[in-house]
């Protein structure tokens, strides 16, 4: 027997999740322009406009989509003409499906079930995560590859090199995390960051495991190809792998980009900034920790939730961004020897501290 | 007085080798330079404290960069109290042009007093490379390139300004001409 409401809560679900990725990545290729810019004491893209009306040059995506669209799809001749065209759609696929494990909100209930806000409830949740992150090799390798092209098979041996070394210690920052969370399941791990020590001092992630945290950013930052780990793609000096790429393959590569850097938000607020959890905030209002409360009504305290979790991950994608303009470019040598001989020992220490903690002084 | 001297290492040391402390203070300026525009984006938007730049940014078309009053622009023919032409076609700035851009042909002047007057005189702006030595050369000041005019491209190869121009009297620029034949010939 289906369950029609669960299904209808489904698919909307998806419509949503699809909408609010696909909006916030187009705005993001305007967000970095501009927020470049003010940081470089510029103005940023500020010509784009319908009728004379400018908003502050908030129709550059939109020229960005019409250029793309119009212009010449070419398939160099010389390429592998299946794998060139999978390429891109490969990469598409492994960022966009992610986030259907990722709970964008907290569980609500409606017509008597409790629905959960994330689009597949699996109780694999991280590992799957791990799992298609992991497909995204695939992607920089066929594209690279299947051009034909020395150079970008260069980058693309760059790239999978690169990724295949930072997934180690995306993966091993990660479990740090898993172990005190005993859960791979998105949302139990958001609850299970709910709570306070003495008190105040909320239970989340990044309390937990600040070394993790600190060893999953860069890592997947360098998942990501993003500066300072941009060796593969890098489109002003060394050719990237998507050279031979025109119209919207390149774009499609570009905007994977755009969602991965939403996606790595997401997963940073769930697994180390409580998710969608505000301090002090409860089922029915603020609990402060100097004692006394602010009775809110339930659907005040789910919005709220829904605007914390948005918050985190805009900040988040606000920091991504800052690093991207501000740090240069590391040379392959000290990329690897960052990944390998630093990040990755700290990574096994991160672990062995936290085993051993959890066993001395039990779950904390 | 002592010079002050800096040493460079070339290993940079533990401090740079953790690289996060370093990464941090990098960081940290960017921030600081985003939210202090941002700031000032904000105020000069309700018209507060306009005069701080967030940007240094001269939104160039609209608001032109502000030039120097000494800049060697263009060059313009200077005239007497009475209106008459000072340049007494003595030839020194067409011998001192590097660029040989400058072209005088002499006439008798109108006037009995003056000898010569230049009956044309042009200045080919495409070979001139504004060094100013005709300024330099010129004994009587009667050319100067103080008009401080610094668009001047055009689509035509021939930009070159005549007597008349040089003097104000018309205002047909020379670089807004273009080669109607050739146009023409490329519509049919």
């Amino acid at each position: 027997m289906i369950d029609w409401v669960v299904l209808a809560a489904s698919v909307v679900k998806m419509l949503i999740v699809i909408a609010f990725v696909m909006g916030i990545a187009t705005l993001l290729t305007w967000v970095e322009r501009k927020q470049s810019a003010v940081m470089q004491d510029r103005i940023g893209a500020n010509r784009a406009d319908i009728f004379g009306l400018r908003i502050i040059g908030l129709f550059q995506p939109f020229a960005d989509a019409i250029k793309m669209i119009t212009k010449e799809d070419f398939i160099p001749p010389f390429s592998n003409k299946f794998l060139h065209t999978l390429a891109p759609v490969i990469t598409f696929f492994a960022v966009l499906i992610v986030f259907a494990v990722i709970p964008l909100g907290p569980p609500v209930e409606i017509a008597g079930r409790v629905i959960s806000m994330q689009i597949a409830d699996i109780n694999i949740g991280l590992l799957f995560i791990l799992a298609f992150g992991g497909l995204a090799v695939y992607g920089a390798v066929l594209a690279g590859w299947s051009s034909n092209n020395k150079y970008t098979l260069l980058a693309a041996v760059r790239g999978s090199a690169q990724m295949i070394s930072y997934e180690v210690c995306l993966g091993l920052s990660l479990i740090g995390a898993l172990m005190i969370y005993g859960t791979l399941d998105m949302t139990k791990m958001v609850f299970e960051q709910s709570g306070y020590w003495f008190g105040w001092i909320p239970r989340w992630g990044i309390f937990l495991q600040p070394l993790g945290a600190l060893l999953f950013l860069p890592a997947a930052i360098a998942e990501n190809k993003r500066v300072p780990f941009d060796l593969p793609e890098c489109e002003s000096e060394i050719l990237g792998y998507h050279m031979e790429y025109s119209g919207l393959r390149a774009g499609m590569f570009m905007f994977a980009e755009f969602i991965e850097i939403i996606f790595i938000a997401a997963l940073f607020s769930v697994v180390f900034l409580g998710g969608w959890q505000i301090p002090y905030l409860s089922e029915n209002g603020f609990y402060w920790p100097w004692g006394g409360m602010w009775s809110l009504p339930i659907w005040t305290v789910k919005a709220l939730e829904f605007i914390a979790m948005f918050f985190k991950i805009a900040f988040m994608i606000y920091f991504m961004i800052l690093v991207r303009w501000t740090l240069p470019r590391f040379r392959y040598d000290q990329l690897m020897r960052l990944g390998w001989k630093y990040l990755l020992p700290l990574a096994v220490l991160n672990l062995l501290v936290t085993g051993v903690v959890l066993v001395v002084f039990g779950r904390i | 007085m002592k010079k002050k001297v800096t040493n460079i290492t070339i290993d940079p040391g533990p401090k740079e080798d953790i690289y996060y402390p370093e990464v941090i203070r990098g960081l940290w300026i960017t921030n600081r330079h985003f939210f202090v525009n941002m700031w000032r984006h904000t105020l000069n938007l309700f018209g507060v404290k306009t005069k701080i730049r967030p940007a240094v940014t001269y939104q160039y078309p609209e608001d032109p960069r502000p030039v120097h009053h000494r800049i060697r622009g263009r060059h313009r023919l200077t005239v007497k109290q009475d209106g008459s032409m000072r340049c007494t076609a003595c030839m020194l700035c067409e011998t001192v042009c590097p660029c040989d851009c400058i072209h005088i042909i002499p006439g008798e002047s109108p006037d009995p007093n003056v000898e010569k007057f230049p009956e044309q005189f042009t200045i080919d702006l495409l070979r001139c490379c504004y060094c100013g030595y005709c300024v330099e050369a010129c004994p009587m000041d009667a050319i100067r390139m103080d008009v401080k005019e610094t668009e001047m491209a055009g689509y035509t190869r021939d930009i070159i300004m005549t007597k008349e121009f040089l003097l104000g009297q018309t205002d047909e620029k020379p670089w807004e001409k273009w080669m109607p034949e050739i146009f023409e010939s490329e519509e049919k």
